[in-house]
């Protein structure tokens, strides 16, 4: 069964008189568990279809069914909660709340979805002690790294145990070892079954991952997984 | 969203910008000190002109010759055009109205004195022992009038304490003679300074007999009768009572007006509570204008803010968590404003009342609690328009903010 299936998506904005075609007709369907790339030149809608695909924007045609539910006619209260348990977010520019600790980011999904605080200790520690930031739990992300705070975005990210995680040009604001090291955490949480959707425009990046999905001008002109 | 968690993420928003969150938490301060800084004085004046009255003697009741007050047509007011005298005879008999404790019959003139080579022009009042006791006073030196049973008059003088020291200075006046008008008093004693109440300072008076006054004066008739009732409760009886008898003397004319203290100091009393009332509206106005602050901060946080709200909702916050957290915010800085404003305020009326304390500078209680619930009020309300921007924003647009 697909985690996520795409029917017929459209999506325009209005800018002053004039109306973008940001997405046009995508249909699209990603497994559980698959790592999928999706590439292309800024401004073809690949962002737009990640916060799409992340509730974050609603499509105005189509019909988007996430493990099998028809999502794209719940709620806003609905969308938050499905946003809460089955969806992990990473940003380029790792989006920490600037006067929390690294321990207190962490704990903010599980804050906000309600969750005892013994169990959200319980999985903090063990999130710090997995990304290796255990000495670094009582600093604040300007006292951080950048390898550090991506690593701390992706230990939120997966703090709920969602069942896909949207990465947005996760390496863009970090140099190229630190990028490759974040990259290969999120590989490992593929590795372990977690679908991972990953927009980039670095060819080496897209590259790696098992499907490239190449957008342009709001349409897939490319997809690996498909003959020719 | 757990309720300590919103708070504990309310606080740290907060104090994310200590200078912004002190200034407004001042000015919440100073909108609440306002309030229990006026309203204390206020109240405090009220304290003040009620303890003033209340040293003129209290329970008292007094009668003053003529009618003051119209109560339509009358035949007697035909038959009799002048008013009777109020004389000393009415007086004495007003000391058998049951309730009645005291009474003290009062003439009032100016006369000279002249002792021991000075001469100076003072207030006389002729009256009787028990005036002392009636009107609260206090001796220095010597004892009150002799009790004049038979209403003849003694050649004896009380005097107030700047008369005695201008004319005898340090030295005990008591048993001295003194030259009053025409007439030769024996000093038999001496006020303590500082007597206060009805206008006057009893420090410049003389206190004679009073038929002793009767014959300086030449008058048969009473400028005022105080009359002491037994208790607080007994005031209206006793009122009813001396005004009946008097008219009953009078040959069924009511010719005096009976005028009691409670009256006086209800009718003040009303004042200046409308007065404390008024001074609270004022001090309101100024929590309004903190509660704009408020809201003004409480923009500016939701702008600044931006990017994390977006974030908030990628991670699943519903929009109530977002709105909530952000009222909680307000209120929370509302309710540290308001409490470091009765800190503010109680302390600045402790200090009036430190440097001034004959004035009784109390907040009323009432003022306080108001003062107070209108600080968290404006707070709050004030925060949800802030707190529903930041609820409505849209996600995608929030998060690419930076």
């Amino acid at each position: 069964m697909s985690l996520i299936e795409l029917a017929d998506i459209a999506r325009t904005f209005q800018l002053g008189d004039s109306t973008v075609q940001a997405l046009r007709s995508i249909s699209l369907n990603i497994a559980t568990g698959e790592y999928v790339a999706i590439m292309g030149p800024s401004g073809s809608g690949k962002s737009t279809l990640l916060n799409l695909l992340g509730l974050l924007d609603r499509p105005d045609a189509g019909t988007y069914r996430l493990e099998g539910r028809d999502v794209t006619t719940l709620s806003p209260e609905e969308q938050a909660r499905v946003r809460s348990e089955r969806i992990g977010f990473v940003f380029q520019s790792f989006h920490l709340v600037p006067r929390l600790t690294a321990h207190d980011n962490i704990e903010l999904p599980m804050v906000l979805a309600g969750i005892a605080p013994v169990e959200r200790k319980r999985r903090v520690q063990q999130a710090l002690e997995e990304y290796g930031l255990t000495e670094r739990a009582r600093h604040r992300p300007d006292q951080l790294s950048g390898g550090q705070r991506q690593r701390v975005a992706i230990a939120r990210a997966t703090v709920m145990h969602p069942a896909v995680i949207l990465a947005d040009e996760p390496t863009g604001n970090l140099d190229r070892t630190t990028g490759e090291e974040v990259v290969r955490l999120l590989e490992g949480l593929n590795a372990e079954g977690v679908t991972l959707v990953m927009v980039t425009h670095d060819q080496v990046l897209g590259g790696r991952a098992r499907r490239q999905l190449s957008m342009e001008d709001g349409a897939i002109v490319h997809d690996s997984a498909l003959p020719g | 969203m757990r309720l300590i968690d919103s708070l504990r993420f309310a606080r740290a928003a907060a104090f994310g910008t200590p200078l912004r969150t002190t200034l407004l938490i001042l000015s919440m301060a100073i909108g609440v000190a306002a309030v229990v800084m006026l309203t204390a004085l206020g109240d405090g004046a009220r304290r003040f002109v009620m303890g003033e009255f209340s040293a003129i003697g209290s329970n008292l009741v007094i009668v003053l010759p003529g009618r003051s007050e119209t109560r339509g047509f009358n035949p007697a007011n035909l038959v009799t055009s002048t008013p009777r005298d109020l004389t000393v005879e009415d007086a004495a008999v007003l000391l058998r109205v049951p309730g009645v404790v005291r009474i003290a019959p009062l003439i009032i003139g100016t006369s000279e004195i002249n002792a021991s080579g000075h001469l100076r022009e003072a207030m006389l009042v002729g009256t009787n022992t028990d005036f002392i006791a009636v009107r609260h006073l206090k001796l220095a030196l010597g004892r009150p009038l002799a009790r004049d049973e038979l209403g003849h008059g003694s050649a004896e003088v009380v005097l107030g304490a700047l008369i005695r020291e201008e004319i005898f200075g340090s030295e005990s006046p008591l048993g001295k003679t003194v030259r009053i008008g025409d007439r030769r008093l024996r000093v038999v004693g001496v006020l303590a300074a500082g007597g206060q109440g009805m206008g006057m300072t009893t420090d410049e008076l003389l206190i004679v007999p009073v038929a002793t006054a009767q014959a300086m004066f030449n008058t048969n008739t009473l400028f005022r009768i105080l009359i002491e009732a037994r208790s607080r409760e007994q005031i209206g009886q006793v009122k009813t009572r001396v005004l009946k008898m008097i008219t009953q003397r009078h040959d069924g004319e009511e010719d005096v007006t009976v005028i009691t203290q409670d009256a006086v100091l209800q009718t003040f009393d009303k004042i200046l509570r409308v007065l404390t009332l008024g001074v609270f509206g004022i001090a309101v106005i100024s929590l309004a204008v903190a509660g704009i602050l408020v809201m003004n901060v409480m923009l500016v946080s939701v702008t600044q803010r931006t990017s994390e709200i977006g974030l908030l909702k990628a991670l699943g916050a519903r929009a109530a968590t977002i709105r909530n957290t952000f009222l909680l915010e307000a209120g929370l800085l509302s309710l540290l404003g308001a409490c470091a404003g009765l800190g503010f305020g109680h302390l600045g009326a402790a200090l009036l009342r430190h440097f001034y304390p004959s004035f009784p500078a109390y907040p009323p209680d009432w003022a306080v609690l108001a003062g107070f619930v209108t600080a968290l009020a404006t707070g709050l309300v004030f925060g949800v328009m802030p707190a529903n921007r930041a609820a409505r924003m849209d996600a995608v647009q929030a998060l690419s903010n930076r």
